[in-house]
């Protein structure tokens, strides 16, 4: 499968890269050359393997409703570039999650 | 505006009432009031090096939602990352669930009374319910924005309707409902103000000629069942009003101005959001055997629908009453407080949707607030038993209940120091019924001369007379005799 320039700039957008148009063309080579790769998987037979939701062996792992010790709030922020009201301020942002 | 049908799938959002969070051990506060960043671990902040684990009594907790509502719970569970950039996220993706949600295909019916309309039952049916962590909260400042992680990581269930609600009406009753459910399961607290319960209407709206559902819409930031109401309503009028007039609608999320009373767009997508969910890989499978959903289903307390038939059946009464009763928890906990402390189930029935309604309603209550009154369940069950047992007359019983509500005291202790009991000695009360007979000679040749409707002006003279404290039968009774014994 080779991804298309725009579906490059897509993903690119979603990563919060800024791509020149010679990066957009080189990473469409390269992530169509990764796809190719899982072509070669899909293309074998597996009509005989039970689907997999996961593959750890684990299965309920669970903690009891117990409330611990938060941080306190000095340690919240501690690494944060900028504070106010021991909160975190980031620069303004546009549109919603 | 003729042939414009709406139609609108609801998503709700109910943080659950656990002590810790989802997937640690970090206390769940208040996030109103609570400082801030003060209910915060380095789970809550995805600090790298952290596991996350699943909070057993979340899952029980979305478990007896999603029985609640009718919905099947799949055997196989599994939490997915859902991916997307935003300071309220500190992990860069919020835990959810996907492709195998807690909960499936269940239904909720509703009961709707329209403006001017006749009360109509709808069902609902639930599309999934699905367990997943609050995200932080931003306020915006000048310049910037602040964040606060302490909701960061609460329990969060997102319940998710078909396109089954085809009114402002119906949204809000749907929304009633499930938030009663919710407090009666004893999970969420139902407070939308404080957005620990969260209800987004999506909506379009349908002509007949079409074949599929137009554009829709999102609506946020609604913080009472009233808001939703109207906000529904304006967003269905604002969407038939452009393609009356040629327009198309966009698809954008809406929020409603509280200070400006309207609907404003925050945000137009002009592209699908795109998750990237994938199974999450820090968590393992969730099972839940056919054995464990009969355990939980076996905790249910009594759902607001099974204690309605339940005092229309073992009280007889009737469907308004009844309805209302259940609708708000307090308000039920107060009636069957009430019938504990040995009154009547209809006579405290109509004192309390009646009377205590009234005054609560002049007083800026809430229904929920009724156990907040100076008044105790017991105290209401002696004023009913004094009006039942003969001791009261309702009109005295109702100014009683106005000095129960303003002090607080004993209907007892106020009948006997405003000396209001009722007066049901016949000597005294033909002795009034004889003196405004007399004083009222030419009423009473009108009434024998045919005019019967006088009989009431006759009967509320007595009742002045006796300064509202004469017991109605005995005066209706006494009066018939005398009028009577005048025609002989």
């Amino acid at each position: 499968m080779e991804l298309s320039h725009d579906q490059v700039r897509d993903i690119a957008e979603l990563a919060k890269l800024n791509l020149t148009e010679d990066e957009v063309a080189l990473y469409a080579e390269q992530l169509s050359h990764i796809l190719q790769y899982f072509e070669r998987l899909q293309a074998l037979d597996t009509s005989e393997i039970e689907p997999t939701a996961s593959v750890l062996p684990l299965r309920n792992v669970f903690r009891l409703d117990e409330a611990g010790v938060p941080l306190p709030p000095e340690a919240v922020i501690a690494n944060a570039t900028d504070t106010e009201d021991n909160q975190f301020r980031v620069s303004a942002v546009l549109g919603d999650a | 505006m003729t042939g414009w049908k709406p139609v609108i799938g609801m998503e709700v959002h109910a943080e659950l009432e656990t002590h810790s969070k989802m997937f640690s051990a970090c206390p769940v506060v208040d996030s109103v009031t609570a400082p801030p960043n003060t209910a915060v671990d380095p789970v809550s902040l995805g600090l790298p090096g952290t596991l996350p684990v699943i909070n057993l009594q979340a899952v029980e907790y979305a478990m007896m939602v999603g029985l609640a509502l009718n919905c099947e719970i799949p055997p196989v569970n599994q939490f997915a990352r859902k991916s997307y950039f935003y300071p309220d996220l500190p992990k860069g993706y919020q835990i959810s669930q996907y492709d195998r949600p807690l909960c499936i295909n269940g239904w909720l019916d509703v009961e709707v009374t329209p403006e001017g309309g006749e009360p109509y039952t709808k069902r609902v049916r639930i599309r999934r319910a699905h367990l997943e962590e609050d995200t932080g909260k931003l306020t915006h400042v000048a310049g910037g924005s602040l964040v606060d992680y302490n909701r960061a990581g609460v329990p969060l269930l997102e319940i998710v309707t078909e396109p089954d609600i085809n009114s402002a009406a119906e949204a809000e009753a749907y929304a009633r409902t499930l938030r009663s459910i919710l407090q009666y399961l004893g999970v969420n607290s139902g407070d939308m103000s404080k957005g620990v319960l969260r209800v987004e209407p999506n909506i379009s709206v349908m002509h007949p000629d079409d074949a599929e559902f137009r554009t829709r819409t999102e609506v946020k930031n609604l913080n009472s069942l009233r808001v939703l109401f109207r906000a529904t309503e304006a967003e269905i009028e604002r969407q038939i009003g452009l393609y009356e007039s040629g327009g198309e609608v966009q698809q954008a999320t809406l929020g409603w101005d509280e200070n400006k009373n309207r609907l404003v767009v925050q945000r137009v997508k002009e592209r699908a959001d795109e998750y990237r969910y994938f199974p999450e890989p820090d968590l393992p499978i969730l099972e839940i055997s056919r054995a464990w959903v009969a355990e939980v289903s076996a905790k249910l307390p009594e759902l607001p629908e099974a204690k309605r038939a339940r005092f229309m059946d073992e009280l007889g009464l009737n469907a308004y009453d009844a309805r209302v009763l259940v609708m708000e928890q307090a308000v039920a906990h107060f009636y069957e407080a009430v019938l504990a402390a040995g009154a009547n189930g209809k006579s405290a029935a109509n004192w309390i949707t009646g009377s205590l309604f009234s005054l609560m309603n002049a007083n800026g209550f809430n229904r929920e607030d009724i156990e907040k009154s100076k008044i105790t369940a017991q105290q209401f069950a002696e004023l009913v038993k004094l009006v039942d047992g003969g001791a009261l007359n309702k009109g005295t019983a109702a100014t009683v209940l106005n000095t129960m509500w303003e002090t607080g005291a004993d209907p007892a202790r106020i009948v006997e120091e405003q000396g209001l009991a009722q007066v049901s000695d016949t000597g005294a009360i033909a002795e009034a019924v004889a003196r405004v007979l007399a004083e009222n000679e030419s009423v009473v040749q009108d009434y024998l001369g045919g005019k019967e409707k006088l009989f009431g002006a006759l009967m509320g003279q007595v009742m002045r007379a006796m300064a509202g404290k004469g017991d109605p039968q005995v005066i209706k009774q006494t009066l018939t005799d005398l009028l009577e014994a005048r025609r002989g």
